[in-house]
């Protein structure tokens, strides 16, 4: 294994990944172990993913990992260890989660909250333009 | 279309010479209950002196993996008709259950040998549960510790047929 490498994300054990298709897509998971170049089984216990073989082509790969995790640890340990680490406080807090999170949330207004927010947008924009003239000025 | 395990039982017909047949069990890799004993008679007529039309099947169960979600290796010998003859082999699987590594035979030796389901024996599926005991190159790979590998070249669905910006696959 080298272990300089230019790539930051690797398929490994405790990597923390984001599930692009299926019943549970939009979750994360975390790898628990590599099947062959193609697919691993993922295990959420913390976040609803049953432990399942999973096709990397589905998957994006996170920056975050859970540390020392055994390989093929159950899911009673994953969940011990993601607990531990803070996975998914720290999923929650990544700028990638939020803006997830508030495209979903767009996704799901309804005409007279659209609007809502363009008018919400309008009012910003005034007050940071009267404010750009006013220290011009 | 997956493959299931059977366990196919089935003996001779009782006759005034032989009122009690011996009783022969398989275990299958079939698509199906029917292709299952369809392959218990072919099998079983090569190696016994019993033809369809003067035996019985007694049972066909399925046999379910017992743990479904632990990654095993799977060491599989066949027997395969190429073109220009016959030839033994030994392969090695890394798959969930024995029938999902007998599928994966039956794919790759339909991809470098081009070969049917109807030229390849599966002699014996056995599990190879110490690391030593693995073969092939190809699943030792998989198996050294601390094994990790970014996937390069991910290609993304573009918004649209046109943008403006080649899609980045890093």
């Amino acid at each position: 294994m080298p272990l300089d490498s230019n790539f930051t994300r690797f398929v490994e054990v405790g990597r923390v990944v984001l599930l692009k298709t299926g019943p549970y897509a939009g979750h994360i998971a975390v790898i628990a172990e590599i099947i062959d170049h193609n697919r691993a089984i993922i295990d959420g216990p913390t976040t609803g993913v049953p432990r399942q073989a999973f096709p990397y082509r589905h998957l994006t790969l996170t920056s975050l990992a859970v540390p020392k995790l055994p390989r093929s640890a159950g899911s009673g340990t994953v969940k011990k260890y993601v607990e531990e680490a803070g996975t998914v406080a720290k999923w929650e807090s990544s700028a990638w989660a939020k803006r997830r999170a508030a495209a979903e949330k767009r996704r799901t207004l309804s005409d007279f909250e659209r609007f809502q927010v363009m008018i919400h947008k309008k009012s910003r924009r005034d007050k940071v333009r009267k404010a750009v003239k006013a220290a011009k000025a | 279309m997956g493959l299931t395990e059977y366990q196919v039982v089935g003996r001779h017909l009782p006759t005034e010479n032989e009122p009690n047949p011996k009783i022969y069990r398989m275990r299958i890799f079939a698509p199906n209950e029917v292709v299952a004993k369809s392959r218990f008679w072919y099998f079983l007529r090569q190696l016994k002196k019993v033809k369809k039309a003067n035996g019985e099947i007694i049972g066909v169960n399925v046999i379910h993996e017992k743990r479904p979600l632990k990654v095993k290796n799977f060491g599989i010998w066949i027997r395969y008709d190429s073109r220009s003859g016959t030839h033994n082999m030994y392969k090695e699987f890394r798959e969930l259950t024995r029938a999902d590594a007998v599928k994966s035979l039956y794919q790759d030796m339909a991809a470098r040998h081009r070969a049917r389901f109807r030229s390849i024996h599966i002699l014996r599926v056995v599990e190879v549960e110490k690391t030593e005991d693995i073969r092939r190159p190809y699943i030792k790979q998989l198996l050294e510790p601390g094994l990790r590998f970014p996937l390069p070249h991910r290609v993304g669905k573009a918004r649209s047929t046109f943008v403006a910006h080649r899609p980045s696959t890093f």
